[in-house]
């Protein structure tokens, strides 16, 4: 399990170092960055978003395409980093996808975004730094889990169902950073748990559990993913039973009589 | 068999076993009863051996069970855990749930013990209810073993009991969210419901008193009732004698099979290894209610995904269906929301299998004993209520699944529940018309093999060019079993006055009798009559126009032209 840990830390530490500057709402941030940005999100975006990222409202006052002013470098970076963002087509919820942007097209559209207002900033490598967390740290982190997540993304983080074909995605293989910056901004139907309410650390402490009940192997065989008894009642009829009741059917198939050859 | 054989008394073995044998049989007294019943003779089909997966693991829960006692501490006393598992090192949790995971993880051979201890309760339930459906299927519930079919009801339940029982004593947030979940319907009993909650958990929930109750209840009380219900269970098959299908040389008066010693003792005991083996099998290589995953229960947490075992996933899933129905009078909360669902839905799912033997009688009004089962399409009216009351079950299941159906295969949750709901009542007529039509469809295939033989394979070209097949008569045993069941009974009208005009008493109920009746039988194809099986022999048995007698042995042909010999 440790070695895991190190080898998909290894992994993670090359792409954060990608990523950097970690703010990118950062005084350093170039204004040729910005426009870059501003030139991508008046293409890829602003259909929806509007031209100068205010939204759009619909003729019923609804929301065509919300405000992303003061939204913060962070939701961005989470949205359009996952693939959700640009959306592909309309829906109850935008799924995660394969990123239209590359690394350094979403850090500009970040930077941006962060430009407009002030909003929560990407998460610092060390925010995210799940490998320092001690053990008591992931004790700590799965505490906050357990109170604040598992209800709605399942005690493995398998995902589950919300109303109207809206669901708490899967936590499978998502970056210690977006899971960081979706708790931090609170992107389509997850509440906002801003560092007042879970700070820094306990995040980074909540991302170790989720990322130390992940990368253990499945104890005790073949598992459901993560999925409970409904998966286990399957795997009694089908497996089981099939089984047990073809037995049946074989041993009742051979009577007492011995064949004799002729 | 021509060959002579030594008393087993002159043998060498017979002459030393002898004495100790005298010794027991003459302070027990059993030989008699031995030598009577290891000789009973049991009858021979696959259908008949569902029951015994749910007794041969019923025997292995007993003794996996055993093993796990001498871990588990059914106490939920706060402790810390300090054991193997990292990521809930440090934490505070009750002694039972720091012992489940001790199991798990620090005694050798303890999780394989508690998957297959778990796999083999989820496939004892299983079992119990595939052998009841074989029975009702087969109407082998009838006279003489209404009472052993309420034996069996009452061991359903009980296993459910227990399954449930066993399941909330990990103390994990996924057992405690289940508890939490009984707590529920334990409370929404209209007036009671609060008293009958501090009764059942010592105060209130969840206070440090239902492990060591249901503790008791799961490895004492309820193991004890199934084991008597077993016992009794088994016994009433002895003295009943088994059913058994019909054919040539079986009728109501008589067993054909096999005896018990030595053809059943070698496949029944063979079945418990082959069930032994393979929960051992699942138990090593499919997790099951992976504990650790869960964390501690704690009455403020909860995960997504909570789900009971699959018995009490028809609950879960009736729960799910209600409407959100509640009203206050009398000064009391009435939660119609989950009481009916709750209560109702277990306790419509027992009733009416308990009255279910009575009920067809009561419409049928057939009194005499049967012990040649029916095949389910010669029943088509029973065959298509127990498809509809599966088909309910089924809705139920469904329903209970529908988060993981909705994330799984992304649905609208609620509009699984929706369609569901309405599903509820309308899917199990769609299913009782649809099994009734099936039923009569095979029913008219019989009585078409009857009257026109079976395709031999035989194609002949008639003189001015046409081709047909040749049917021939099937085996005069085949008929036989085809046309063992019962003839359609005559109808006759209720007698609703007597011979003054005077209403007869229950006229009315004999009224609705009659209709019920009636409707029971309509649209069943009775069997052929004599003279149309003598028409049909006249007809396929003569060459009647054909030119080339077929033999007496002659039984069709296979794919490649081969005459086939059965």
């Amino acid at each position: 399990m440790l070695a895991l840990i190190v080898v998909g830390g290894g992994a993670y530490a090359v792409q954060t170092t990608a990523l950097s500057p970690a703010s990118a709402a950062d005084d350093t941030t170039s204004s040729r960055e910005l426009d870059a940005g501003r030139q991508l999100f008046l293409i890829g975006c602003a259909s929806c978003h509007g031209v100068n990222a205010q939204g759009i409202g619909t003729k019923d006052d609804k929301n065509y395409g919300p405000t992303l002013i003061g939204v913060g470098a962070a939701a961005v970076d989470f949205q359009v980093g996952t693939g959700r963002m640009p959306m592909a087509q309309s829906g109850p919820q935008a799924p995660r996808k394969t990123p239209e942007y590359d690394a350094e097209e979403v850090r500009q559209l970040s930077a941006y975004i962060a430009s407009l207002a002030p909003g929560p900033s990407i998460p610092s490598s060390e925010d995210t730094d799940y490998e320092a967390a001690s053990t008591e740290d992931v004790r700590e982190g799965g505490e906050f889990f357990r109170t604040n997540c598992t209800a709605c993304h399942n005690s493995v983080g398998a995902g589950g169902a919300l109303p109207d074909g809206r669901y708490a995605p899967k936590l499978d293989g998502v970056s210690a950073k977006h899971i960081y910056e979706a708790m931090l901004t609170g992107p389509q139907q997850m509440p906002v748990f801003g560092d007042s309410v879970i700070t820094p650390e306990d995040k980074r402490n909540v991302i170790a559990y989720i990322k130390a009940v992940q990368d253990q192997p499945n104890y005790g065989g073949l598992a459901g993913g993560g999925l409970g008894p409904v998966v286990d009642g399957l795997f009694t009829w089908v497996v089981g039973i099939g089984v047990l009741v073809g037995f049946a059917i074989w041993i009742g198939a051979h009577g007492a009589r011995v064949k004799k050859k002729r | 068999m021509s060959a002579s054989f030594t008393p087993v008394q002159e043998t060498a073995l017979g002459k030393k076993a002898g004495g100790p044998v005298e010794w027991l049989d003459d302070r027990l007294g059993l030989a008699g009863l031995a030598k009577k019943n290891l000789r009973k003779v049991f009858p021979e089909h696959w259908s008949f051996m569902l029951g015994e997966i749910a007794l041969w693991s019923f025997v292995v829960l007993l003794i996996t069970g055993t093993f796990l006692t001498f871990w588990y501490q059914p106490s939920m006393a706060e402790v810390t855990y300090n054991g193997t598992y990292k990521p809930l090192n440090g934490l505070e949790m009750s002694l039972a749930y720091k012992s489940t995971l001790d199991i798990s993880f620090d005694i050798r051979g303890g999780l394989l013990l508690r998957q297959i201890h778990h796999w083999a309760a989820a496939l004892f339930v299983a079992a119990m209810m595939v052998h009841m459906l074989r029975v009702f299927f087969t109407g082998a519930y009838r006279k003489p073993r209404e009472i052993n079919w309420l034996i069996g009801v009452g061991l359903l339940a009980l296993g459910m009991i227990e399954g449930f029982a066993g399941y909330s004593l990990p103390d994990d947030l996924l057992s405690g969210t289940g508890l939490r979940f009984v707590d529920g319907l334990v409370r929404s009993v209209p007036i009671v419901g609060s008293y009958l909650e501090f009764f059942i958990f010592g105060g209130e929930f969840p206070g440090d008193e239902i492990i060591p109750r249901l503790y008791m209840a799961h490895i004492l009380l309820i193991p004890a009732l199934i084991l008597g219900l077993i016992g009794a269970h088994m016994l009433l098959l002895i003295y009943h004698k088994h059913t058994q299908w019909p054919g040539p040389g079986r009728t109501e008066k008589n067993v054909v099979g096999y005896p018990m010693l030595p053809v059943y003792a070698a496949k029944a005991g063979g079945f418990f290894f082959v069930v032994f083996g393979f929960t051992a099998l699942m138990g090593a290589l499919i997790q099951i209610n992976p504990v650790w995953a869960y964390g501690p229960y704690n009455p403020s947490e909860v995960t997504a995904g909570s789900q009971p075992d699959w018995y009490m996933g028809f609950s879960e899933g009736m729960v799910r269906l209600m409407p959100n129905w509640e009203s206050t009078f009398f000064n009391y909360t009435w939660s119609w929301n989950v009481v009916i669902p709750g209560m109702g839905g277990l306790g419509l799912v027992f009733t009416s299998l308990a009255i279910w033997p009575f009920l067809e009688k009561w419409v049928t009004g057939d009194n005499r004993e049967h012990h040649l089962l029916e095949r389910p399409r010669n029943a088509p009216t029973r065959t298509a209520l127990g498809v509809a009351a599966m088909t309910a079950y089924g809705v139920g299941w469904i329903a209970g699944g529908n988060d993981i159906i909705a994330t799984k295969f992304h649905m609208d949750i609620y509009a699984i529940t929706w369609v569901l709901r309405f599903g509820f009542f309308i899917f199990p007529v769609i299913a009782f018309l649809i099994t009734k039509r099936i039923c009569i469809g095979l029913q008219r295939a019989d009585a078409n093999r009857i009257l026109h033989g079976y395709e031999t394979g035989v194609l002949e070209r008639t003189p001015d060019g046409g081709y047909s097949e040749r049917h021939a008569p099937l085996p005069v045993a085949e008929q036989y079993t085809l046309t063992a069941h019962e003839r359609v009974p005559v109808l006759e009208a209720p007698v609703q006055t007597d011979v003054n005009g005077v209403d007869a008493p229950h006229g009315r109920k004999e009224k609705l009798r009659a209709k019920v009746r009636e409707y029971w039988n309509r649209d069943t194809l009775d069997k052929p009559t004599v003279e149309d099986v003598h028409h049909a022999e006249e007809h396929l048995g003569h060459h009647d126009g054909h030119p080339i007698a077929l033999g007496e042995d002659f039984q069709g042909v296979s794919e490649t032209g081969i005459p086939r010999q059965h």
